[in-house]
């Protein structure tokens, strides 16, 4: 604390002071008077140089006080304040030695507003969203059921890489998983995201993408509220399945995404089939198969028979009408038998041979034959002269 | 991007079948074996088919083992990539 203030004490010896010396002292008595602290106000006379620094002036009915809020410290802030923003500033007062100004140097900005500058900020990225079409339901691309290529976008070392890869693994271990590394908190992470995004249309046969991370406080997840990654999700050429933080969390990410999950392993779930069901399907094709098959080899089994039916009853006409040429034929065979002759009364005479003996000279005295009638044989001899 | 057009990394190994071709096309096979005028013929055939890519499916199903792999841009713009290591 400083004491009454000794007027002369800085006193040229001309007994007039010079301008510099005025506004170091009261930048030393400002700064030693008062503490860094909380002031509210509206923002009015917004300008960010391209240094990054933010200048603005905070106004109340009674008075205004000027503010400047360097890049440092505002690169933390989701979003620019808007002209008339009603704000709670925490900050340094101080004097502007060059311009002999009373000046507050902010390293904290916050809205008054519920949700404050997040909000705002979010509120503003949706709009142009929205505007886009980018937020259009119509938008959205089916996830392909059998994928074979997932790209997954989150940070190599966190616990979102290692749910998706175990949850996808297990259930669908015929996808090969790539994953594409990026910052997703933090310094550049908006940049990682993005340039993790472009590389979707560089990867060959990729089927679906996943981008996200776990849980996290809210500044940790703001990246994914970012309108320039939700845009990159939205050019993004294959469906994109959002997992941002918990159940809870929507971010801009989240809406354009072809499809929300609500964590990591739920994301993993939704792009892959579960193997198991998979093979049950299977089952059941295998079994519609041979059935299908069965059903139409016993088609062709009726109809086999139906058509042997018909063909033996064909048959069955055809042999009565042979039947009677069969008769007639065998009738006439019967005229020419010799069975009939000898019906008739002539007899054949065979030697022993079975050769017919049909000649005097064949028959010498004392000779025995056989002799065929009608209805047998007997034995004869020609008598001994 | 400073390069125009870097060779595109590896395509998918041949041994993960199109899974979703595959299933189609056995729904399809059945469908069509379920229909009254196929003939035996083609039954026959449809049928042959049928268990092959079942077959496939099933061998696909089986052999299929997770892999985890890193996309990584080099200096000249160009992709590779790397097994995810642990």
């Amino acid at each position: 604390m400083v004491g009454p203030i000794d007027l002369f004490a800085a006193a040229s010896a001309e007994g007039a002071w010079t301008v510099g010396e005025v506004t170091r002292r009261a930048r030393a008595v400002v700064e030693a008077g008062l503490p860094p602290l909380w002031v509210r106000g509206e923002v009015t006379g917004f300008k960010a140089w391209r240094s990054g620094h933010w200048y603005f002036t905070l106004r109340d009915r009674a008075a205004q006080l000027r503010c400047v809020m360097f890049a440092r410290e505002n690169r933390r802030l989701p979003t620019e304040p808007t002209e008339g923003l009603q704000v709670f500033v925490f900050g340094r007062p101080t004097v502007w030695e060059e311009k002999g100004e009373l000046r507050l140097t902010v390293v904290e900005l916050l809205s008054t507003e519920q949700g404050g500058l997040w909000k705002l900020a979010l509120e503003k990225a949706r709009a142009a969203l929205a505007r886009d079409g980018l937020l259009d339901p119509a938008r959205k691309r089916a996830v392909p059921p059998y994928p074979r290529r997932i790209a997954v976008i989150t940070s190599l070392d966190g616990a979102a890489l290692r749910d998706i890869v175990a949850v996808a693994g297990r259930r669908w271990p015929l996808a090969e998983l790539l994953v594409l590394p990026a910052r997703v908190q933090g310094d550049g992470a908006e940049d990682s995201l993005c340039a993790a995004l472009a590389l979707l249309g560089r990867v060959p046969a990729l089927d679906v993408a996943i981008i996200g991370r776990g849980g996290g406080a809210k500044e940790d997840l703001w990246t994914f509220n970012s309108e320039r990654v939700a845009r990159a999700v939205a050019a993004a050429p294959v469906p994109v399945v959002s997992a941002v933080g918990h159940e809870t969390d929507v971010t801009l990410c989240d809406l354009v995404a072809d499809l929300r999950a609500s964590t990591p392993s739920g994301a993993a779930e939704a792009v892959t089939p579960d193997r198991d069901e998979v093979s049950e399907g299977l089952a059941h094709l295998a079994q519609r198969l041979a059935r299908s098959l069965r059903l139409r080899a016993e088609r062709a089994v009726d109809r086999l028979e139906r058509t042997g039916d018909r063909l033996s009853a064909a048959m069955d006409l055809r042999l009565e009408r042979y039947g009677g040429r069969l008769i007639a034929y065998s009738a006439r065979l019967d005229a020419l038998s010799p069975l009939k002759v000898l019906g008739r009364g002539y007899a054949v005479p065979r030697d022993a041979h079975g050769a017919v003996l049909k000649r005097v000279a064949q028959l010498p005295s004392g000779l025995p034959f056989r002799l065929r009638v009608s209805d047998g044989e007997v034995a004869a001899r020609v008598p001994v002269a | 991007m400073a390069t125009t057009s870097p060779p595109p990394p590896p395509s998918p190994s041949s041994s993960a079948p199109d899974f979703g071709r595959q299933i189609e096309r056995l729904e399809a096979i059945v469908r069509r074996l379920e229909s009254e005028d196929v003939g035996l013929d083609e039954a026959l055939q449809l049928f042959e088919e049928g268990v092959q890519r079942l077959r496939d499916a099933r061998e696909g199903l089986a052999r299929a083992e997770a892999k985890v792999k890193k996309v990584l841009v080099d200096g000249a713009g160009k992709l590779r990539l790397e097994d995810l290591d642990g």
